[in-house]
């Protein structure tokens, strides 16, 4: 039947060509992405970058001022209803009312989809079995978070937005809430989700998008991103005040892909630590530069940012 | 579980009741307050055995005749003392003798102080020897529907339909907004019409309680009469639950803080509770705000509730506040529809 075929091969999410201003302020300038079905799609980028307008414009929340947006092959201005059966989301900042219980709010919000988990199910998924009874007042941020995961899964959606689901958690309900978007993508759902946490990109997305100033900078796997900085391994150091560290001498250093400054702490991408770093040391030395502060690490998608961002500052 | 309680519709009319029983104030001021109010007020302004009114002369014989009336007590104080008495109210006339005769002293705008005048210039002419003459007798007349009890009754009924349907709507759809559940709701395929529809009914249920336990009390403790059919009177009520929810939802449309959205509240409901005559007629006030003031729909909730309760008034003698309460249900429904901000 070729309608099917034609159906599971169209992207789960295409965006053309998308622009949103609010009066002066431009908040998605020219946006193309596509996301294929099955995909954890991360957008990445600091607050402000328009990760959160892209999104709710996906989600049929916010009207785009140009481009078009089709999700699982329905555009929003037709298709509504029909694609609000089918998507699940999880918006920034929801507050549930305090007095209902963990049960009642996700009876509600199974009570507005055609199909979708039962009630128990979401429970179970979202971890929430012991305080299914509990008022929402009295739950933590990182149960609020998983209720308004079981909220946007009890539909059941091929499609499920995320926007900042870690914001404000501590580090153990962040992990609980990773180890639930695992399992979702292990169950092969396409997930699109907003942080400005470079490791949760690295940890969680298959691909990312990082956005600047409403625009993608960059778009590939963590690991084609990392990769693209030309080092696997960032070398950082600093040196005492006074002393003019001459970049060119370092970056002639065979494996040392590039330099940048930032408030006094040198970084270096570099591709073979155990090569690069006598020769860097010698460098130093030979430019009368005593060390202060010398550590390594390997890059991350922050480096990936903070790379890509800092180009773009000196191009302005 | 049955396909009812699996509706959308269901669980969100199931969601206010729960909300709203959950919020022990809320419960209190729609259903304790008017209570309390009722009985406070009874108290006040009961029906007592005609009051005896305090006088003072300045001469013990004066006195005397003063006190000869069973209208009056009177003591004597000289002019001083009586004149502070009168400034702090003990008192309401101060007779001083004087060569020519006696002077009244009060304030005539009171209307107890001129009775208590009227009393004791009787009181020294008969003590003077003059006779009255024409025979006069009393029968005195408490006439159920009369009582202020019976006229106030109707007009809290009137405040309580109006506060809580406004409360109730324009604060819970305000939070929603502000918490940004109104926004999660409408990323849900929720049906839009449902969310107000819900509120709508949850409104008219509480409605029944509300004014089922109200009036039963006001019936059952002060004898309240309901002179006119019961089926217009719960008509009357559901009209002007509806249009206050609707001018609810209309404060709601916009506001996005709880701050905004109960100065607002306070701004539409002031004007109503001094001007449309819930604890006194709205006839009061000079003719030139008369056309404002029955123009607001409490006067006009008010008018068609003491109709049919003290005057038995059928309801196709009411067009006048029925009409009234149904354009402000139209009118403010239609502009809410058209600005109303979801997120």
């Amino acid at each position: 039947m070729p309608g099917i075929v034609t159906a599971s091969a169209t992207a789960a999410l295409a965006i053309r060509g998308l622009r949103k201003s609010f009066g002066d302020v431009v908040a998605v300038d020219g946006l193309d992405l596509e996301v294929t079905r099955g995909e954890c799609f991360g957008l990445l980028g600091p607050n402000g970058a328009g990760k959160t307008t892209t999104i709710e414009i996906c989600e049929g929340l916010t009207e785009p001022d140009s481009g078009t947006v089709e999700l699982l092959g329905l555009e929003w201005r037709a298709r509504a209803k029909q694609l609000r059966q089918r998507i699940g989301i999880q918006l920034q900042e929801t507050q549930f009312p305090e007095k209902l219980t963990v049960e009642e709010a996700i009876r509600l919000f199974r009570s507005f989809f055609n199909q979708g988990l039962t009630v128990e199910r979401s429970i179970e998924m979202a971890q929430l079995e012991e305080k299914r009874k509990s008022r929402i007042g009295g739950l933590s941020g990182g149960q609020k978070q998983r209720l308004a995961m079981a909220c946007a899964l009890v539909g059941d959606p091929e499609l499920l937005f995320l926007d900042e689901p870690t914001t404000g958690l501590d580090p153990q309900a962040r992990r609980n809430l990773w180890d639930l978007v695992d399992q979702l993508k292990c169950a092969g759902r396409t997930i699109i989700l907003t942080t400005h946490y470079m490791d949760e990109a690295e940890r969680l997305c298959n691909r990312v998008a990082v956005m600047d100033h409403g625009r993608v900078i960059a778009l590939g796997t963590p690991k084609e991103l990392i990769a693209s900085i030309g080092g696997e391994q960032i070398v950082e150091f600093a040196v005492d005040a006074g002393v003019a560290v001459d970049p060119s001498m370092l970056t002639r250093i065979p494996g040392v892909q590039s330099h940048r400054v930032d408030a006094g702490l040198h970084q270096l991408s570099v591709s073979e630590l155990h090569t690069a770093v006598p020769p860097i040391f010698a460098s130093l030395a030979a430019q009368g530069a005593r060390l202060t502060e010398f550590r390594t690490h390997s890059a991350t998608l922050e480096d990936v940012f903070v790379s890509l961002t800092g180009r773009k500052l000196r191009d302005e | 579980m049955s396909r009812l309680s699996e509706s959308s519709l269901f669980q969100l009319t199931t969601t206010r009741f729960r909300l709203f029983f959950r919020e022990p104030e809320a419960v209190f001021w729609i259903f304790v307050f008017p209570i309390l109010l009722a009985v406070g007020l009874s108290i006040a302004f009961r029906n007592r055995p005609a009051d005896v009114l305090q006088v003072a002369a300045t001469t013990p014989q004066l006195t005397n005749s003063l006190n000869s009336d069973r209208g009056l007590t009177a003591i004597t104080l000289d002019e001083v003392e009586g004149a502070k008495a009168l400034a702090t109210g003990r008192i309401l006339v101060l007779a001083v003798q004087q060569p020519g005769g006696v002077a009244f002293n009060y304030d005539n705008t009171n209307p107890d102080a001129r009775t208590a005048r009227l009393i004791a210039e009787r009181a020294v002419e008969k003590a003077a020897g003059q006779q009255e003459s024409v025979e006069v007798s009393d029968r005195q007349v408490h006439e159920t529907g009369a009582r202020y009890i019976d006229f106030v009754i109707p007009g809290l009924l009137g405040m309580n339909l109006m506060s809580s349907a406004i409360w109730g709507l324009g604060f819970a759809i305000v939070e929603a907004r502000q918490k940004k559940l109104l926004k999660r709701l409408v990323a849900s395929p929720m049906p839009r019409w449902q969310y107000l529809a819900s509120f709508l009914l949850s409104r008219l249920l509480l409605l029944v309680i509300e004014v089922v336990v109200f009036l039963g009390f006001a019936r059952l403790v002060f004898g309240v009469p309901f002179r006119g059919p019961l089926w217009q009177l719960g008509l009357i009520c559901v009209l002007t639950s509806l249009s206050f929810s609707a001018l609810g939802l209309l404060i709601a449309s916009r506001a996005k803080t709880m701050e905004a959205a109960s100065g607002l509240m306070n701004l539409v409901m002031l004007p109503m509770w001094i001007l449309s005559g819930v604890f006194f007629s709205a006839t009061r006030f000079p003719n030139s705000i008369q056309p404002f003031i029955r123009a607001l729909p409490l006067t006009a909730t008010i008018d068609a509730l003491r109709g049919n309760m003290l005057q038995g008034t059928s309801l196709t003698h009411l067009v006048a506040p029925v009409g009234i309460l149904l354009a402000w249900l139209l009118v403010s429904f239609s502009i809410s529809l058209q600005i109303f901000r979801w997120r």
